[in-house]
């Protein structure tokens, strides 16, 4: 189990043993956020397309570890705006760096990335593709709320037809024998190609239309964003725009062990009364993301 | 010596037959195996009969011989091929064609939004199910099947 000089691109590129041990370095570093592990070392973070939530996240995860940061926010202020490959930009960096922290619209620019660089590339999202990263701090806000991984009743609302952070956490869970609840717009189902993942493995799972009792049921409320340019028409968003969203009053007769999280940026689809009602979780999570973080760069710079 | 049969396409006297190549995919065929490069004497027919096919292409190289990873990588193309190994106007040898576990540079990925399609790349799948033909990027991780296939 060498981490080390690795590249973190897909969830899949690890295997159990290697989650857990990322997930057990998160709460040393939850206890002790601040060690300067990272002195003396640069990290660059590369974000061709904007992405406030995560860049700040890996930024400040870096400064805890008393790291040095290089790079952009925007494709615009980068060479790529003068015509510059993948290639040759990550070439050039990589003689910068000790690791790169990147974010790209194209789908398979990062492991394209991880293959030409020589040292490790951290996949902070590749169009809607991966984002490796999202899924272990989601793992972590999991297990540090239930106490455990194994067999939980997962609630996925909102899309999960393009959503690649529901895709990669649902394949996460599956390997502690989740069971699945997907409460979604006809238009936003879960793809097939999931579902077969799920029967191939022998889990359960349940598709609904709206909110109903069923949410009782649940251990984690997974809420997602249910966004208008996905809709072929109009109307139909109207129409389920207001079905998908969570109120406080909802969450009645939700278990004690119960956590609403979203990967945020939340619009309305968790009205904000929920946010005061202690099973709220979303923003303990964004803070989770940050000892996440820290936790997967010392791994995969062989410091931790 | 036997006397040749009246064939299509000449015998050879030694190389390698590749028969049941469906007929739109001959030059496909051709490109994948490099034969447009190499000094060989080639003899192929079109458009042939072939109950199974409809229409079929058959490729006579003379003085050469595949190794079973090279001809794998048309069965994406001719996935009923068949290879006559021709020693002396003798067929020695038959052999099938079969889809392999990895592909590398022959197809195209099928998503618009893959790195493949926009900076220089070699393509790389992992067959995930050879019957109905399947091939999950290296990259992206979408699947492109077989309606969707092209070949580089």
């Amino acid at each position: 189990m060498i981490m080390k000089n690795r590249s973190l691109v897909s969830i899949d590129d690890f295997t159990t043993k290697e989650i857990l041990k990322i997930l057990d370095l998160t709460e040393e570093f939850e206890k002790v956020p601040t060690q300067r592990l990272l002195e003396g070392k640069v990290v660059a973070t590369l974000f061709f397309e904007p992405s406030t939530r995560t860049r700040l996240s890996f930024e400040s995860a870096i400064n805890r570890l008393g790291g040095k940061i290089i790079g952009f926010s925007d494709a615009a202020n980068s060479s790529v705006s003068k015509g510059e490959t993948l290639n040759d930009t990550i070439r050039t960096v990589n003689n910068y760096c000790d690791l790169i922290v990147m974010r790209h619209p194209i789908e398979g620019s990062a492991r394209f990335a991880s293959e030409i660089a020589t040292v490790p590339i951290i996949n902070a999202g590749d169009g809607a593709n991966q984002h490796p990263s999202q899924t272990l701090l989601d793992l972590y806000s999991i297990r540090k709320t239930q106490g455990t991984l194994e067999n939980l009743n997962i609630f996925m609302v909102g899309d999960l037809k393009y959503g690649r952070t529901v895709h990669s956490l649902m394949m996460a869970m599956s390997r502690w024998k989740a069971t699945f609840n997907f409460i979604s717009p006809e238009e936003l189902k879960m793809p097939d190609e999931f579902k077969l993942y799920l029967e191939n493995l022998g889990l359960k799972y349940y598709e609904h239309n709206d909110f109903t009792d069923i949410i009782s049921k649940a251990d984690i409320i997974y809420m997602t964003r249910v966004q208008k340019e996905r809709f072929s028409d109009p109307i139909e968003y109207e129409k389920v725009k207001n079905v998908y969203v969570l109120k406080d009053s909802m969450l009645k007769n939700t278990k004690s062990n119960m956590r609403i999280l979203h990967p945020l940026p939340r619009v309305n689809e968790i009205h904000q009364d929920v946010d005061r009602n202690p099973k709220a979780y979303y923003f303990e999570q964004a803070l989770n993301g940050v000892y996440t973080r820290q936790a997967i760069l010392c791994s995969l710079l062989g410091i931790k | 010596m036997k006397e040749p049969k009246q064939l299509s396409v000449s015998a050879i006297q030694n190389g390698t037959v590749i028969d049941h190549v469906p007929a739109k995919n001959l030059f496909k065929v051709i490109q994948i195996l490099g034969l447009d490069h190499i000094d060989n004497q080639i003899t192929f027919g079109t458009n042939l009969e072939s109950k199974k096919l409809g229409r079929k292409a058959i490729i006579k190289i003379s003085g050469l011989y595949f190794q079973d990873e090279d001809i794998n990588r048309i069965a994406l193309v001719a996935p009923d091929a068949k290879l006559n190994i021709i020693r002396d106007y003798e067929v020695v040898e038959k052999k099938v064609v079969e889809v392999p576990d990895v592909i590398v540079g022959i197809a195209k990925c099928m998503n618009p939004k893959c790195i493949t399609n926009y900076e220089h790349v070699t393509t790389k799948f992992k067959v995930v199910s050879k019957k109905n033909v399947a091939l999950k990027c290296h990259y992206c991780e979408k699947i492109t099947n077989q309606e969707n296939l092209h070949i580089i």
